[in-house]
C-alpha cells in the first residue's frame, strides 16, 4: 500500500491561557419568581443557584466569543496571528451556517485559520480540548483557540418551572498549544444515544416553523431532572475517576475540581462519589452565573484564577456532560 | 439477615451523610419529604447509596412508591431476602 507522509506535531499539548465573558443584565432569584411559581429558597436550594446573567440583544454568540477570546490570548500570551485552529461548541447559535467559528476567527485576526464549530451540549469544552490537544499533537494545528458559548435564554422557557431558574448566557475560551511537558491528560469520552430523550430542544426549527398551524411556537430545551442528577452524579463520577486515572493522577494529588456547572447538588453528590479530598478546591461559579452550558467550564476556572483559590500548575479535573447524552473528561493542568 | 433495626439505623446513617437529618430523627413512620425535608434529588442519593450498602437493587418506579422510611426498610428487607 502507499505510504503517505505524515504531520509530526509536538510533543505535547497544554492550555495556555483563560478567558470568559460573562452578561453584563444579572438576573436574581426575585425576578425568576415574578416567572414561574418559586421561592429563591427552593432554587437556591434545588440549584445553588442566585443569580445568573442573561445576554442582552447586543452581547451575541459572535461579540461573547471574540471578548473571551482576546482575553484568553492576552493571557495565553498569543498573538491572534499564530491561531490555526479554531472551534467553537455552542448550542445556541441560531444560524446554520456559516459556522460562527470562521466570522470569529476573522474578527480576532486569526487569518486563515482552520474554523468549525461543534454541538456537544454541555461536554463541549471538554470535546473541544480533547480535540486541540490531538491536533497540536498531531501536526494538525500548532495554536488552537476552543470557544464555549452559548445564549441558552434564547431557549428557555421562562414558564417552566422545571427550567427557567437555571439556563444563562456567556463565553468561555482557552488557547492551546505545544508544551514542554503534557498539560492535558487522556480525554474519557462518550456518549449514550439510548437516554437523547432526557435533555435537548423541544422539537426541531422545520416542524415548529415551517409545519406550524397557526403561530409557530419557538422550541425551547427541556430536561428529566432526576434521571439527569442521577446519571451525572454516579455514572459520570466512574468516567471522572476514570479520567484521573488516565491522566496518573491520584486524589491526593489532584488540587482543583471543576465539573459542568450543571447545578450545585450535582457537583456535590460528584465530590462525595469520588472521595475527594476535603482540601481539594472546587468550582462553585453556578452560584451566581447559571449553568452556561459549554462555557460553564472555562468560566468557571477564569474566575478561580481570577481569585486565586485555583493556581497556575494546579492539576484540575474538568468533565462535561450533557444533552445526547454525551460527556467527556480529562484532568488538565492550570496555566 | 439484618434486622429491621439495623436496616433502619443503615439507612438513618445514609440519610444523614446525604441530606443532614439526625439519624434519631430517620424513624420508620417519618415521611422523607414532610417530615423529614429530603427532596427529590436526596432520595436518588439515598436510594443509590442505599442499593450500595445492602446489596439490593431498588429501580425507580419501586424507588417513587417509598414515601417513608418504613416503606423503604419493608423494601430492602424483602429485596436482602
Amino acid at each position: 500500500m502507499t505510504s503517505l507522509n505524515s504531520a509530526t506535531g509536538a510533543k505535547a499539548a497544554a492550555i495556555l491561557g483563560f478567558g470568559g465573558y460573562r452578561p453584563r443584565r444579572v438576573v436574581d432569584n426575585a425576578e425568576i419568581i415574578t416567572m414561574i411559581d418559586s421561592t429563591d429558597e427552593w432554587i437556591r436550594t434545588r440549584s445553588g443557584i442566585v443569580e445568573r446573567r442573561w445576554a442582552s440583544p447586543d452581547e451575541t454568540i459572535q461579540m461573547m466569543s471574540v471578548s473571551a477570546a482576546r482575553k484568553a490570548l492576552d493571557t495565553a500570551g498569543i498573538e491572534p496571528g499564530q491561531i490555526d485552529t479554531v472551534i467553537v461548541s455552542t448550542v445556541t447559535h441560531l444560524h446554520q451556517t456559516p459556522a460562527v467559528a470562521t466570522t470569529i476567527a476573522s474578527e480576532l485576526g486569526a487569518t486563515g485559520a482552520a474554523a468549525f464549530d461543534i454541538s456537544a451540549a454541555c461536554a463541549g469544552f471538554c470535546y473541544a480540548t480533547a480535540m486541540a490537544d490531538s491536533f497540536v499533537r498531531t501536526g494538525a494545528s500548532k495554536y488552537v483557540l476552543i470557544i464555549g458559548v452559548e445564549r441558552l435564554s434564547d431557549m428557555t422557557d421562562t414558564s417552566d418551572r422545571s427550567t427557567a431558574f437555571i439556563f444563562a448566557d456567556g463565553a468561555g475560551a482557552a488557547v492551546i498549544g505545544p508544551s514542554e511537558s503534557s498539560g492535558i491528560g487522556p480525554v474519557v469520552w462518550g456518549s449514550d444515544g439510548d437516554q437523547a430523550s432526557l435533555i435537548g430542544q423541544t422539537e426541531p426549527w422545520d416542524t415548529a416553523v415551517r409545519d406550524a398551524e397557526g403561530d409557530a411556537v419557538w422550541p425551547t430545551l427541556r430536561m428529566e431532572g432526576n434521571p439527569v442528577f442521577k446519571w451525572a452524579s454516579y455514572t459520570m463520577a466512574k468516567t471522572a475517576a476514570e479520567a484521573m486515572d488516565a491522566a496518573g493522577v491520584r486524589p491526593e494529588d489532584l488540587k482543583v475540581f471543576a465539573p459542568h456547572q450543571a447545578n450545585m447538588r450535582i457537583t456535590d453528590a460528584m465530590f462525595r462519589a469520588l472521595k475527594l479530598p476535603a482540601d481539594v478546591v472546587v468550582a462553585r461559579d453556578i452560584a451566581r452565573q447559571g449553568n452556561t452550558s459549554a462555557a460553564s467550564i472555562p468560566l468557571a476556572i477564569e474566575a478561580l484564577l481570577e481569585s486565586g483559590e485555583a493556581k497556575s500548575g494546579d492539576t484540575c479535573l474538568i468533565i462535561g456532560f450533557g444533552a445526547g447524552l454525551v460527556y467527556a473528561g480529562q484532568v488538565i493542568v492550570l496555566p | 439477615m439484618p434486622t429491621t433495626e439495623e436496616v433502619r439505623t443503615g439507612l438513618a446513617e445514609i440519610v444523614n451523610e446525604v441530606a443532614g437529618v439526625p439519624a434519631d430523627d430517620v424513624q420508620l413512620d417519618k415521611s422523607f419529604t414532610d417530615d423529614l425535608d429530603v427532596d427529590s434529588l436526596s432520595m436518588v442519593e439515598i436510594i443509590y447509596a442505599a442499593e450500595e450498602k445492602f446489596g439490593v437493587s431498588i429501580p425507580d418506579e419501586e424507588a417513587k412508591n417509598l414515601k417513608t422510611v418504613g416503606d423503604a426498610v419493608a423494601y430492602i428487607e424483602r429485596a436482602a431476602s
